[in-house]
């Protein structure tokens, strides 16, 4: 892949649009010293039987690969010294399928709480039942330790999983000394509702509802991914005007959820009139999409080999005007955040996530883009429409909460325009084809507003999923907030957590 | 520039009061008791709980708080701890890793109380309902008084349902069936 490093192995056939090999079993640590050697990207690293895949990106020459490593007796060369991004992802496959990272950083478990009926629940061995020391005693689930901290007049806060607003479950520990946040440890998995499982053996029409509910405010990227993973594991090509269809949902999208994120963001920052504000403009695009398509977050309405309805005369002009009012007071808001020198105290300089970090973790979405890390889907894993579509990506390298305010600020001011040119260009025809019959394993990789959404799938003969693997932008985002928050206040956490916006119920899965 | 913005807001954007739910009256008929109503008068504050949900329903839960809805007009009010709260707003499947988290909070929040199951996961598991890392609907953790349907709900939904439970006394349910 980079030059001078190579990886050998078996290509396998019908896996699209990226290569896919199994790497030969005796070069199995071959992955870790691959990637200590080159600067590829890990995009995703996840289990199926008896192999681990690890999705890879060339930055040089932006190219994607799929890595199968075999896993004799269960076991697997550990990548997380040389990817850190990969550590809870590790810590999720030995959760789920039992598999054990070699030389692992971290033995604890992590979607695994303990409360599980069964240990290892994909991991496919009949009979698995919990282990007796693993499962719940009579005292409750096996404490979870937590990383020590040592030092004079340090104190712990714990927070969570039920917090004070309305919130995801998660929980937080603070290690701090007197004010200031000396670490946080996020402990997640509470939203784990075993989608992974449920996702294997069921039809495409139920899969598509299941990964729609991934993370509900990324329910258009997840189903426009998982789409694309569907028809390129079945060679389908959807027609030109359900491809353009989605690329409008997507940015209807981004839109509502910036529009929502940045007024947070602010109400935060103790400035409630911008969260009134975007709150407004934030409903006036739900409306305009239940409207255009009968759902105020649009879900449902992408389906493998289109959409499911079409964009009626009466739609397209509510999307229209809705976005037309967004172009007219949007820029009133954005001085009103560029001019409050009570609100910029507040963003500027706070929550800094360093480049080297982002660049490491190959963290996306505006957590990356506002740290120097220039990747965006649309461009640079280019899909239609997109490729037919001009926008610029905005990064900045400052990487605090008011560089992740502006990010998304310039974001919202290029969806618009997007909305406009697909307006403007929406092709006639048909808005869904059926799937062809064939089988095989896909890949879909979409820009959601909180980064790029993966799917990767694998469609039996019978048109079933094999094994479908859906990854939240957010894996390589949440360890982020843990360092942005380091040195910074307890009382700045809301704002820092909130530029972020990570979610849990897509990490949890 | 300033005054241009108060301007937006001069035009009211707020939708008018929409009817309280019927069906949602009706389940209330049984589990509302008019002791607590007197109690209470015509105000209620709600914590809500995620137990598992994909976070839709979270999205338009807060709907309910911006202009348009102005949930805050009906004397209805998020809180921040579930000991000043009268109605646990509960959504998602319950995972099991939220079970005791919820179990908790029930328990914390004062009597007298009213449960809310909103969403179609929130009624009985919806599509994970048959997962090993899910214990089932609210119901099957704590008692629920009401569910309010939609995935997610509406705002409009999720105001009807609130409202029903504003309003629902044994008498005034009685009166509209």
């Amino acid at each position: 892949m980079t030059g001078g490093h190579t990886l050998r192995g078996t290509m396998v056939p019908h896996h699209r649009p990226w290569p896919r090999q199994v790497l030969d079993r005796y070069d199995q640590p071959a992955l870790p010293a691959f990637l200590a050697a080159s600067d590829a990207e890990l995009f995703d690293l996840w289990a199926d039987a008896g192999v681990v895949h690890a999705a890879l990106r060339d930055p040089a020459s932006g190219a994607f690969a799929v890595a199968s490593v075999p896993c004799p007796k269960g076991r697997f060369a550990s990548i997380a010294a040389v990817r850190p991004g990969a550590i809870r992802l590790e810590r999720a496959i030995r959760d789920l399928f039992g598999y054990e990272p070699v030389g692992s950083a971290d033995a604890r478990p992590w979607l695994d709480h303990g409360r599980w009926p069964q240990a290892a629940p994909l991991g496919g061995e009949p009979g698995g039942e919990r282990m007796e020391q693993a499962s719940e005693t009579p005292d409750g689930p096996p404490p979870y330790p937590f990383l020590p901290v040592e030092g004079d007049g340090l104190h712990q806060i714990p927070v969570g999983p039920v917090h004070a607003g309305i919130i995801e479950p998660g929980h937080f520990r603070f290690h701090a000394s007197g004010e200031t946040v000396v670490r946080l440890e996020a402990r997640l998995g509470y939203v784990h509702r075993g989608i992974e499982g449920l996702l294997a053996g069921t039809d495409l029409a139920r899969a598509a509802r299941l990964i729609g509910r991934v993370s509900g405010d990324s329910t258009v990227a997840y189903a426009y991914a998982f789409a694309r993973a569907a028809e390129a594991a079945t060679g389908t090509e959807p027609p030109p005007r359900a491809v353009w269809l989605r690329a409008l949902m997507a940015e209807m999208e981004r839109l509502a959820n910036h529009l929502g994120d940045i007024g947070a963001i602010c109400n935060d920052a103790a400035f409630a009139l911008m969260h009134a504000h975007t709150g407004i403009l934030r409903e006036r695009m739900l409306q305009a999409a239940e409207a255009a398509f009968g759902h105020r977050l649009m879900m449902d309405r992408i389906v493998p080999g289109g959409t499911a309805g079409d964009l009626d005369a009466a739609g397209i002009q509510a999307i229209r005007d809705a976005a037309a009012e967004i172009g007219k007071r949007f820029p009133g808001l954005v001085r009103l955040y560029d001019q409050t020198a009570s609100l910029q105290d507040r963003t500027v300089s706070t929550g800094i996530v360093r480049p080297d970090y982002v660049a490491l973790y190959a963290a996306g979405g505006f957590v990356g883009r506002a740290s120097g890390r220039s990747f965006d889907a649309r461009r640079d894993a280019p899909y239609p429409p997109y490729d037919r579509l001009r926008f610029d990506v905005p990064v900045r390298r400052d990487g605090d909460v008011n560089a992740r305010v502006w990010i998304r600020i310039r974001e919202v001011e290029q969806s618009l325009q997007l909305i406009e040119q697909i307006l403007a260009g929406l092709p006639r025809g048909q808005h869904r084809t059926e799937l062809g019959p064939s089988s095989g394993e896909g890949v879909g990789l979409v820009e959601g507003f909180r980064g790029d959404v993966m799917v990767w799938l694998r469609i039996g003969a019978d048109q079933r999923v094999e094994r479908c693997r859906p990854r939240d932008p957010s894996w390589f985002q949440w360890p982020l907030l843990e360092t942005a928050i380091e040195g910074n206040i307890v009382a700045d956490f809301p704002l820092c957590n909130k530029s972020f916006n990570c979610s849990y119920a897509g990490h949890d899965l | 520039m300033r005054r241009l913005l108060w301007q937006a807001l001069r035009r009211p954007v707020t939708l008018p009061r929409p009817a309280a739910s019927e069906s949602a009256l009706a389940e209330l008929a049984e589990s509302v008791d008019l002791a607590a109503k007197r109690r209470l008068g015509r105000s209620l504050s709600i914590r809500q709980v995620d137990a598992g949900s994909c976070n839709g329903c979270e999205l338009e839960i807060h709907a309910l708080n911006n202009a348009v809805y102005d949930l805050e007009r009906y004397g209805v009010r998020f809180v921040a701890s579930p000991r000043h709260a009268d109605v646990l707003l509960v959504t998602g499947p319950v995972t099991t890793a939220m079970r005791e988290a919820l179990e908790r909070t029930w328990t914390a929040t004062p009597e007298p109380k009213w449960v809310v199951a909103a969403g179609d996961c929130a009624a009985g598991g919806g599509l994970f309902a048959d997962s090993y890392a899910v214990a089932g609907g609210v119901a099957d953790v704590v008692p629920v008084d009401l569910h309010i349907g939609g995935c997610p709900p509406t705002p409009t939904q999720l105001l009807r349902g609130l409202l029903a439970l504003l309003e629902a006394t044994p008498d005034n349910v009685r009166t509209r069936k």
